[in-house]
């Protein structure tokens, strides 16, 4: 049943030709990362005469293009997930939803999913793009592993909040603004207190949890943050919902 | 077990401690069609929110086939097709998507999926917009989409909340005959306050005002009350009242403004003949007389009014 609620979601982003815009202009700019860091990677090394400074191929272009993945699944998530809730309600299909034999558990679950789905097309494409350094050098796949998990753990825990945003608004462009700025405070938060790494606010922060990721490190306390994210989201979704049934 | 499919017991629901709906009680049998009458904002709605699942009651149950609908809403909601009074139609998609994705979250099989679409689509009269975009049907094919997804996993209780505002007659004919053809197999219940539709598709109608339950009954005991014994009489040279009162059978007469008569009679007596019969001995000019019906909206005004005096 959760799967049907998913392809349902996947089906009606590809229905319009939003879904395919928002893979083909995030592609593109993936892609012309991944050429510049390649041309970089010789102008770099051909400088770095010592060992030390020497550094993997799949590490310098692999950071550089993660690196602008994630920053840029902070526009793209916010603008995929508004729709999720909030635009069924402004268009009022939600009861096809709620009067079908499924539980609300599995219709916000289902619609997480679809999401998720669809932004680890995205993920797959990148991993592809990078495992091509392969043909002409010898990468790290373990780096690419972790990269591409720490990215899809990222992107889903940006779906769970952008979902809830969109369940307490009838505006998707409301719920975008919102999750844009949860996002957001929740990526600098680090920032803000860098000089205590110990400190329990900053350890909250996103951009934090995926550190280790981006360093070829799979961390289960990370992996377990944003897994527990996740699951924080979708729950408040399932009890805004179900608030919307009983009060009406 | 009894053979109720649709079981409502003292349903009442709170908007901010008003009561949009208060202790409405029941019930529906299979096959029969159920007509759901009531001025705007009478809670008509906001039952049938409750009916199917998506509103919670404040107080009180509703039991589909006996399952009920707090305990086991999945059961429950499996035996409902429910159409809101706003079309859930997911615009972006072809009649054929949106249909197989509605028998597929209703737990169609994967292989009946096929045929249950194609049937739906027949009952509907939908066959040859299989390919089209929802976006581009018009409102009486959309509210096809919306009754097809209704009745694609025939579900024992058909839901129809207003199906045939904003239609054209044709339309609307064709959507009335429609839920009367579903009606054969499925419960229905179908709210509206167009009564003439209630006369045509109903066996069973229920007046519901400011909430309450006003009326509870077979569709015949409405038109019984709506014929009556009076026939109205048009006359050139109206005779005195005393001269109608007269003839046989006549029981009441009064003179109305336009220069007719209205004639009660009692239970069972037929004076028409002896009426026209009279007009033309007397020379009256008779030029036409007819069974006086009060209108639908007659009776309904009174029971909504005897409602609120009884209050």
């Amino acid at each position: 049943m959760i799967i049907n609620v998913a392809r349902k979601e996947l089906k009606s982003v590809f229905a319009s030709p939003m879904g395919w815009v928002i893979l083909s202009l995030l592609m593109f700019a993936f892609g012309t990362q991944y050429l510049n860091g390649v041309n970089d990677y010789f102008a770099v090394m051909s400088g770095a005469m010592r060992p030390a400074e020497r550094t993997g191929v799949t590490q310098f272009v692999g950071q550089s293009v993660y690196g602008l993945a994630s920053f840029i699944m902070l526009f793209a998530v916010p603008l995929l997930s508004m729709r999720l809730i909030a635009e069924e309600r402004r268009s009022q299909t939600l009861p096809f939803l709620f009067s079908a034999p499924i539980s609300l558990t599995e219709i916000v679950v289902g619609k997480f999913l679809g999401l998720v789905a669809f932004l680890s097309i995205l993920v797959v494409f990148i991993g592809a793009m990078l495992a091509t350094l392969n043909i002409w050098s010898d990468i790290d796949f373990g780096f690419l592993l972790a990269n591409s998990l720490g990215l899809l753990l990222m992107v889903a825990s940006f779906s769970a909040l952008g979902i809830y945003f969109s369940s307490l608004t009838q505006q998707p462009v409301i719920a975008a603004i919102l999750t844009f700025i949860a996002l957001f405070a929740l990526m600098m938060l680090d920032r803000f207190f860098a000089g205590d790494p110990t400190n329990i606010v900053g350890n909250l922060s996103l951009t934090r949890h995926f550190q280790s990721f981006s360093n070829g490190l799979i961390d289960s306390a990370d992996v377990v943050y944003f897994v527990l994210f996740a699951a924080t989201f979708l729950t408040l979704t399932v009890r805004r919902l179900d608030a919307d049934r009983l009060r009406g | 077990m009894n053979n109720y499919t649709v079981e409502a017991i003292e349903l009442t629901r709170l908007y901010g401690g008003n009561e949009a709906v208060s202790n409405v009680n029941f019930t529906l049998s299979k096959g029969e069609v159920l007509g759901f009458l009531g001025p705007n904002g009478a809670g008509k709605s906001t039952t049938m929110k409750m009916l199917t699942g998506n509103l919670a009651p404040s107080r009180g149950s509703v039991k589909i086939c006996g399952v009920d609908m707090m305990e086991n809403p999945k059961e429950a909601k499996a035996l409902i097709g429910y159409l809101p009074e706003m079309r859930p139609l997911y615009k972006e998609l072809t009649v054929d998507e949106y249909l197989v994705m509605a028998a597929r979250l209703h737990r169609v099989s994967t292989k009946h999926i096929k045929s249950a679409v194609e049937n739906a689509k027949e009952r509907c009269g939908l066959g040859h917009m299989s390919k089209r975009l929802i976006e581009n049907l018009s409102n009486g094919y959309q509210q096809r989409v919306g009754i097809a997804q209704a009745i694609i996993h025939k579900p024992m209780v058909v839901i129809l909340d207003e199906p045939t505002v904003g239609l054209d007659p044709i339309q609307i004919r064709d959507i009335r005959a429609l839920i009367r053809e579903v009606g054969g197999e499925h419960s229905v219940i179908i709210s509206t306050h167009i009564l003439p539709e209630v006369e045509m598709v109903c066996d069973r109608v229920q007046i519901i005002d400011k909430g309450k339950l006003v009326f509870n009954g077979s569709i015949d005991v409405l038109k019984r009350q709506r014929v009556g014994n009076k026939l109205l009489i048009g006359l050139r040279n109206p005779p005195a009242i005393e001269d109608v009162l007269k003839i046989a059978g006549v029981s009441e007469a009064e003179s109305l403004e336009s220069g007719m008569v209205r004639v009660r009679f009692a239970e069972g007596a037929t004076p028409a003949e002896d009426i026209v019969q009279a007009a033309v001995q007397q020379g009256w000019g008779l030029y036409q007389i007819a069974p006086d019906q009060t209108s639908l909206e007659d009776v309904f005004v009174q029971l909504t009014y005897q409602e609120q005096a009884a209050v």
